[in-house]
């Protein structure tokens, strides 16, 4: 049975998207990004160092025809940079599908929704299909759909801080009332906090750190592979329920 | 000759560059980066038409690593 994540109209098979920062080099960020199966990989807009030409690109490592790029806004900190960026990532790569992510401050690096809703609407209005970061409040995310985001992105744990989903009430209720994909993003630590996000019935999770910071990034890029699939299984398959005692599992009958 | 100040660095370049011609002398490869001139994007297909002044601003960017 196909079980495809859909976003935007276009399927993917993995659950997992990864980010494409922090990595030793590209070789390493290559096999990482092989060994975690994913299909999308986020990436962010800098300026062309015009004084080294020639260096190696991101792009001659990942092949943008193979993955799709998702251009982030990362380091923005008004909904004009946020979209003065996206405008760009569009025209470098020719693609609509882009993340947008406004940030509040450096310390949390948690979204500034007012500025995030208003640059989210300025770019739909230009034809972006956008997926946006958000904090994990069910309103905000209602919102945001509402004004015809593709995908709603609360994070899990402030951005680059491993912390695991700190609220899944919240990302619980989001899912329920969603009617687009959601997608955990940012947060997430180690295997198993992957799988949490799956088993509260998000559709993906993104990460960069848990995989990039790991001692070894290609051997966790592969674990988190397994447990966004281990998650999914988990949620599609509905568990047991828990119980207070004790509930044996070979059958009472015929004991000696 | 003209000042033209690109990615926030002051160039002296000839005066009679269009943006492809500018790539070329960078040695930047047009179908990985994107270009603002003066804050306003410029599409690919008309790098050739876009003339580089003096006292321009220009952006030029791509796709690198991250979250």
């Amino acid at each position: 049975m196909t079980d495809n994540l859909i976003i935007a109209g276009k399927e993917y098979n993995s659950r997992l998207i990864v980010g494409t920062g922090k990595y030793k080099d590209f070789e390493e960020t290559k096999l990482a990004v092989e060994a975690s199966g994913a299909e999308i990989v986020t990436v962010a807009v800098r300026r062309v160092n015009i004084s080294k030409p020639g260096e190696p690109m991101l792009v001659d490592y990942l092949d943008p025809k193979k993955y799709t790029f998702l251009p982030n806004t990362a380091g923005c900190f008004t909904g004009d940079d946020a979209v003065r960026t996206l405008r760009l990532a569009r025209e470098a790569g020719g693609w609509d599908l882009v993340k947008l992510e406004v940030l509040g401050d450096q310390k949390t690096l948690y979204p500034n929704m007012p500025e995030t809703v208003e640059a989210a609407k300025t770019l739909i209005a230009e034809g972006f299909q956008v997926m946006v970061y958000c904090n994990d409040d069910p309103i905000q995310a209602k919102i945001l759909e509402d004004i015809g985001c593709c995908a709603i992105m609360p994070l899990g744990a402030p951005i680059g801080s491993g912390l695991g989903i700190q609220n899944p009430v919240g990302i619980r209720i989001i899912v329920e009332n969603a009617n687009v994909p959601v997608i955990v993003d940012a947060g997430v630590g180690t295997a198993s906090e992957a799988a949490v996000a799956m088993e509260l019935g998000c559709d993906a999770v993104l990460m960069n750190t848990a995989i990039a910071e790991a001692k070894d990034p290609i051997r966790m890029a592969r674990a988190m592979n397994h447990a966004v699939q281990a998650g999914r299984d988990a949620y599609l398959s509905g568990r047991m329920p828990k119980k207070l005692y004790a509930d044996p599992s070979s059958p009472l009958a015929g004991l000696i | 000759m003209i000042n033209v100040t690109i990615n926030g660095d002051t160039h002296r370049l000839d005066s009679d560059l269009n943006l492809n011609d500018l790539l070329r002398k960078l040695d930047i490869e047009e179908d990985k980066v994107a270009i603002e001139h003066n804050r306003e994007i410029v599409p690919k297909s008309t790098f050739d038409n876009v003339m580089v002044g003096d006292g321009d601003n220009l952006e030029i960017v791509h796709f690198i690593g991250g979250g």
